[in-house]
């Protein structure tokens, strides 16, 4: 009994000397990544978007709409009626099964094969450049370059929004996610704008630090003016910008930067919540997924190039975790979700990311 | 003579008279279904009950007829043709259908975009539900959980909760969504629509683009569009039908030859009728003419497969007959002979077995459950024709309660819906009118040159008193528009008799329009429309310089219709075109009539604007921005 409880002893110490043995959270999910480019299927290694569909797979690449179905990648593009060929963003109607495909040359349906597109020239599209789109029952909210727009997919009335009804005072939008309740979007120099779908009534967020690039108080506020993507889901608003990322529950606000959270860049392409605590982030230096508390980073290593996962605590404690694989690309600018698995777009290919048990 | 003799002969032609008259009630034996309606007076088309679509129950003991014009479903014994019931539905009905249990009867109210639910066993509407834009057919899944409605107006179907009318989704139609049939498993749902589907405006005669169609599957169980088959060429689709076996399908089409001038009437036809076959016993869809020189089959409506997959039933509105086609002769020709055959008007005598004179504008067919007898709808003089299928004859004619009389205005309707003027029957006002309103496609006409002055067809709602009529206003009244000319330009043929003009004008002089979508009540406007108002009115642009007023929209599209029946050149002049001024077009229901201007170039509303007024000659609108454009598009949807 002695014994045993001197050698209990001795490995407390231990644990007291040298710290806690690295321990992977439980939640962190591992993936075996397999990758598309023009060399197996994919119109253009420059992929924008990407949006799963149940079995079927959309990517938006600089050179078409690419559709991944039965192993095997169909595009569309200018000739199939497709609004330009680069194509920034992608949702799904997930009543009709009808996708919306936001260009560079205006807003395209696609709807079992037949396309139809909406520019500024030929409806009531406020701008050509459709850096984002998100559907909302009979509603398609658009984010271009010239403001945000609201297509009424029953009425085909438009509703256009920009400087002139909103407090927007830049009016580069550059993405929108749209619920029956609210509706956010994520401008460029110009913060947050929230649309309260009962009482038609706009508000704003922005940095309190105004267009500095300091953070006097954490958390005070938005992290930052320039806003490059948002994700409202379960209530929850995350914003990204190129300098931060920030979770609005409502009340309170929690920002994260590089220095004092696991994103391995503040440069952040696209975000994209899972729901109320956990989230995906794209950035220009690998993809990371926040679960509430710990961190986990999935890249190709910036020292070695070489595959790798990190996974970062909630004491601030990061470890590698052993991988073969990585997203095609650190540069990443989209995610969705296909179960357990992700689709991961970069700017060299679309990734697979299988998830691992 | 003297006056014994002409009581002899009186006597005798009278005997005569009686002799014939009781032979053709033996052959074709009139019953009188009289419901139990209070009279109407005659003198309006909607005195007529305008039988359109027809149906058995279940059971086969009764027949549904719907009677569009005296909006009601009638109900008749299917064995004495008795009446049962007049059902009051809602206003212009056009599509209906039965529930998968036979317990209800959906039927499409297209003016007041409702739907009725008609308990089958107590014979009364239960439930009226509001539905989207003009619904025109109705079908209900298997499952008894879905019901789609298909919305000619706002090109979708819609799909309803069952129990509560609740509508869930919208699903991308073709243009003009109108029939929809279901798969005999009832997996999926097979759609058609009546104009042509908006494709991007190519500009200039050389680049001009035949019509697109398509029939919409979807899958009955995920609620969604699963495939597209396309139509290439056709505009004017309407019912489509299944074997039971599944095998092959079938859809009534037109297909125009809108690309080529019409000069070629006397050489192979403006139209061609035809019948677009898929399925497993075709591979892949093909489609072949019902047309043979002398006997056309203008604009093919109704479709029926008997349950032996030995005939198709074809009605042929404007022909006013019923084609058969024999199956087994159909496919051999198919299997044995390599395609196209839509110009060939030599191939329908290779499966076309009978072409059954009927009432006046059949639409709706039926066969009974055993296959025996075909019911025919007859539209424009109130009767159902009874065809004994064994021989290919009417062996009845139900007459419809209603007005005795055929009134001027039923004549000249009768007139618009009939083909028999034209050259060989080919085809009628209603080829291009279909249902009284456009077609959506832009021809080529013979009298201002080969290639030349391409006009796009506009809508006849509501035209009267908006004279001049045709695109370079040369035609000073409807009589005109539609007496020597469309005679010497269209028809090349018979002329109208002096009366039948005169009714024909009555009719189309009568012509509504119909119901605005955009339209509030009480003259309602939304804050973007009435924005929208306040730019049509304005006179002077954004920055206080006074707009001419020849440049306001109000001075040309002046008055309800929006018209002040005087010539402009608004600038869209293009090379093929003889000449700079146009007629100033009425504004009615102008969200309907894409494609815009005089030769259809202009898409959509805003390409108007955008694409086709540089230099502000079409009304000062370069000064608008995105937003204020908008907003005068969104008051002009409600003209």
């Amino acid at each position: 009994m002695k014994k045993c409880f001197m050698m209990a002893l001795l490995f407390a110490s231990m644990i007291c000397a040298y710290g806690a043995p690295p321990v992977l959270p439980a939640t962190m999910p591992r993936f075996r990544f397999e990758s598309f480019t023009t060399a197996n299927g994919l119109p253009d290694n420059h992929v924008f978007s990407v949006l799963v569909d149940g079995e079927r797979i959309w990517a938006g690449t600089e050179n078409g709409l690419a559709l991944y179905e039965n192993r095997v990648w169909k595009t569309f593009n200018t000739n199939d009626g497709l609004a330009h060929r680069a194509v920034l963003s992608l949702a799904l109607d997930k009543r009709t099964g009808d996708v919306w495909a936001g260009t560079m040359g205006g807003l395209s349906r696609i709807s079992a094969g037949r396309i139809e597109s909406f520019t500024q020239l030929n409806s009531g599209l406020s701008n050509d450049v459709v850096y984002g789109v998100s559907v909302e029952g009979e509603n398609v909210w658009v984010a271009t370059a010239a403001g945000g727009c609201r297509f009424n997919t029953r009425t085909n009335q438009w509703t256009l929004y920009n400087e002139r009804n909103t407090p927007m005072n830049e009016i580069w939008t550059y993405g929108v996610s749209a619920s029956e309740a609210k509706v956010y979007y994520a401008v460029w120099g110009s913060g947050l704008l929230e649309y309260d779908q009962k009482t038609s009534r706009w508000d704003k967020y922005d940095d309190p630090d105004g267009e500095n690039e300091i953070v006097l108080f954490k958390d005070q506020g938005l992290i930052h003016e320039i806003v490059t993507s948002v994700s409202y889901v379960d209530g929850i608003v995350w914003a990204a910008t190129y300098f931060g990322d920030s979770r609005y529950d409502g009340r309170s606000w929690h920002n994260f930067l590089t220095k004092d959270s696991g994103l391995p860049s503040n440069f952040t392409n696209f975000i994209k919540g899972v729901d109320a605590h956990r989230a995906w982030f794209c950035t220009d230096k690998g993809l990371a997924y926040y679960d509430g508390v710990s961190w986990a980073v999935y890249r190709n290593s910036l020292v070695d190039g070489k595959p790798e996962m990190t996974v970062r605590d909630a004491n601030g404690n990061v470890n590698p975790v052993a991988v073969n694989s990585a997203p095609a690309h650190n540069y990443v600018l989209g995610i969705d979700f296909q179960g357990g698995d992700i689709w991961v777009a970069t700017a060299k290919g679309l990734s697979h990311g299988i998830h691992q048990p | 003579m003297s006056r014994a003799a002409q009581v002899r002969i009186a006597i005798a032609a009278s005997v005569l008279c009686t002799a014939l008259m009781i032979a053709a009630s033996l052959r074709s034996p009139v019953v009188r279904a009289a419901a139990n309606t209070s009279a109407a007076p005659t003198g309006s088309v909607k005195d007529y009950a305008s039988p359109l679509e027809i149906l058995f129950s279940r059971d086969g003991r009764q027949i549904y007829v719907l009677c569009q014009q005296s909006d009601s479903i009638r109900v008749l014994d299917a064995h004495t043709f008795a009446a049962i019931k007049s059902i009051a539905v809602g206003h212009l009905p056009r599509g209906f259908s039965l529930s998968h249990t036979g317990n209800r009867l959906y039927v499409t109210n297209t003016w007041d975009d409702t739907l009725s639910v008609i308990d089958t066993r107590t014979l009364t509407v239960v439930a009226t539900w509001p539905v989207g834009a003009e619904p025109s057919s109705v079908l209900e899944d298997n499952a008894g959980k879905r019901v789609f409605v298909a919305n000619r107006i706002s090109n979708d179907i819609a799909v309803l909760n069952a129990q509560t009318g609740a509508e869930e989704s919208r699903l991308l139609a073709g243009r003009g969504s109108s029939y929809m049939t279901p798969s005999p498993d009832g997996s999926r749902i097979y759609a058609t629509h009546i104009y042509p589907n908006l494709q991007a405006r190519r500009t200039g005669v050389e680049s001009r683009i035949p019509p697109e169609s398509e029939i919409t599957v979807i899958d009955a169980v995920r609620g969604v569009v699963e495939q597209r088959m396309p139509l290439h060429r056709a505009a004017g689709v309407f019912h489509v039908a299944f074997s039971s076996d599944g095998r092959l399908g079938v859809a009534a089409q037109l297909h125009p030859k809108n690309l080529v001038p019409l000069a070629h009437v006397e050489h192979g036809w403006a139209f061609e009728d035809t019948l677009t076959l898929f399925g497993a016993d075709i591979g892949a869809s093909v489609e072949v003419p019902l047309d043979e020189l002398e006997r056309y089959a203008a604009r093919p409506f109704g479709v029926a497969i008997s349950p032996d997959k030995s005939r198709i039933y074809v009605s042929c509105g404007g022909s006013q007959i019923v084609t058969v086609v024999d199956v087994v002769k159909l496919l051999h020709f198919i299997h044995s002979h390599a395609g196209p055959y839509v110009q060939d008007l030599s191939a329908s005598a290779n499966y076309v077995v009978a072409r059954i004179a009927v009432g006046r504008n059949p639409y709706g067919i039926a066969l009974t459950h055993d296959g025996s007898r075909l019911f025919v709808a007859n539209r424009l003089d109130d009767t159902v024709s009874v065809i004994d299928t064994r021989t290919n004859h009417v062996v009845s004619t139900i007459k419809l309660d209603g007005p005795a009389k055929v009134s001027p205005l039923r004549h000249g309707e009768q007139t618009f819906y009939n083909a028999s003027y034209a050259f060989q029957g080919q085809f009628g006002c209603a080829n291009c009118h279909l249902d009284s309103t456009f077609d959506g496609i832009e021809w080529d006409l013979e009298p201002d040159g080969f290639g030349r002055d391409i006009v796009d067809n506009r809508l006849l709602e509501d035209i009267r008193d908006t004279e001049p009529y045709k695109w370079n206003g040369g035609n000073p009244d409807i009589p005109t528009e539609c007496g020597p000319r469309t005679e010497k330009y269209f028809w090349r043929s018979q002329n109208y008799d002096s009366l039948t003009l005169a009714d024909l004008t009555l009719y189309i002089r009568s012509i509504p329009q119909r119901p605005n979508q955009w339209r509030l009540a009480h003259k309602q406007f939304t804050p973007a429309q009435e924005r929208g108002r306040t730019i049509f009115n304005r006179v002077a642009d954004k920055f206080g310089a006074p707009i001419p007023e020849q440049n306001r929209c109000s001075y040309c599209h002046i008055g309800a219709k929006g018209t002040n029946q005087k010539s402009f050149d608004v600038g869209t002049r293009k090379a093929t075109d003889n000449g700079a001024l146009l007629d100033t077009p009425q504004l009615v229901n102008i969200a309907l009539t894409a494609p815009y201007l005089h030769d259809g170039s202009a898409g959509t509303l805003e390409e108007i604007w955008t694409v086709f007024n540089a230099k502000d000659k079409h009304g000062r609108t370069n000064d608008l921005s995105k937003d204020e454009l908008n907003d005068l598009i969104e008051y002009l949807r409600t003209r």
